[in-house]
């Protein structure tokens, strides 16, 4: 059952790298996308503002780590 | 949900390209068994670690598709914008030199030296017992790592194949043509495909992910993009593609020059 564990810490590492970028991502997710799926109607560029959002994760992470190390 | 001819083949690329960077991995560590403890016994490994995951897959894949399909392309586009945007990262980094390349030519090094030495320590007693343990070991090592790796090759397929109606079957053929095209180099090179530019792989495989996550997670929650109408969303995969490529090539000069520019204040 060794191996089962180490899927599972696998797995889980598929996810999480820089814990605080997926807290982000998944915040991001849970807050932005149901208030942009009201105004999806009105507006072109909800799609957009979704991958901005995802970019902006990315960017701070990145700089983060270059800025630490 | 239109499943074009784009979706189709993104799908089978990004299929492809992930599933041949896990089958690297585990290839590496095979090479290495078998080179030091002969064939029989890790190949026997990996197939039966083939048809486990042979079987996780006929049970998973249906089951997702009598979830709606909103929700499993939300939940999916989330995991897969999960592990999409950490490869990124890490690629970016990587190419920035901010974090060591991997190198599987050391993972293979590595791993022949582990079974040597278990091999001294068999040595040292006698008798059949110990011949069989030593079957079991080269056994339980292809096993454990192309488990291990084949189950998230699992996953990515299983992800990238619950997008639509259709796109199990080009997420498979994606993962079955990386396993045989990393066969038929194992066998053709019988060493660590240490040519393999695995970060340049992971970098792309990042793009492909992040860019099929956001589309997902917007085609789930029923987000727009401009210029676009509801029967051609597609098109907003390879513009995604385009504009996570292009962040990220940015990212890779600015984080190096912010690495090395001392700290004020």
């Amino acid at each position: 059952m060794h191996w089962l564990r180490t899927i599972a810490r696998e797995i889980l590492g598929l996810f999480v790298d820089d814990g605080s970028m997926a807290v982000a991502i998944l915040v991001w997710l849970v807050l932005a996308v149901p208030a942009m799926r009201h105004s999806a109607p009105s507006t072109r560029w909800t799609g957009p503002v979704l991958f901005a959002g995802l970019v902006a994760t990315l960017v701070e992470s990145v700089l983060r780590f270059a800025r630490r190390e | 949900m239109n499943i074009g001819f784009t979706n189709l083949g993104t799908t089978l690329v990004a299929s492809f390209l992930a599933s041949l960077v896990e089958c690297v991995e585990a290839l590496t560590v095979v090479l290495a068994v078998g080179s030091v403890r002969g064939w029989a016994s890790p190949l026997a490994g990996v197939a039966c670690a083939l048809a486990v995951l042979a079987a996780i897959v006929a049970a998973l894949g249906p089951a997702l598709t009598r979830i709606p399909l909103p929700l499993v392309q939300i939940a999916v586009g989330a995991m897969i914008l999960l592990f999409g945007l950490r490869w990124l990262r890490k690629a970016i980094l990587r190419s920035a030199g901010l974090i060591p390349l991997h190198d599987e030519a050391a993972a293979f090094q590595k791993s022949a030296a582990a079974i040597r030495s278990s091999n001294a320590e068999a040595a040292v007693s006698s008798g059949p017992e110990n011949s069989r343990r030593l079957d079991r070991l080269a056994f339980a090592a292809a096993f454990n790592i192309t488990m291990l790796e084949g189950t998230e090759v699992v996953f990515i397929v299983i992800a990238l194949g619950a997008g639509g109606t259709g796109l199990l079957w080009p997420a498979s053929l994606g993962a079955v043509a990386a396993l045989g095209v990393v066969t038929a180099l194992g066998v053709a090179l019988h060493r660590p495909l240490a040519r393999v530019p695995e970060n340049t792989l992971k970098f792309v495989v990042g793009v492909l992910l992040s860019a099929f996550g956001t589309f997902w997670v917007g085609e789930g929650a029923g987000l727009a993009w401009p210029g676009l109408t509801s029967a051609d969303t597609d098109l907003a995969i390879p513009v995604l593609m385009a504009a996570y490529l292009a962040v990220a090539l940015c990212l890779v000069p600015l984080s190096r020059a912010l690495h090395r520019a001392p700290v004020e204040g």
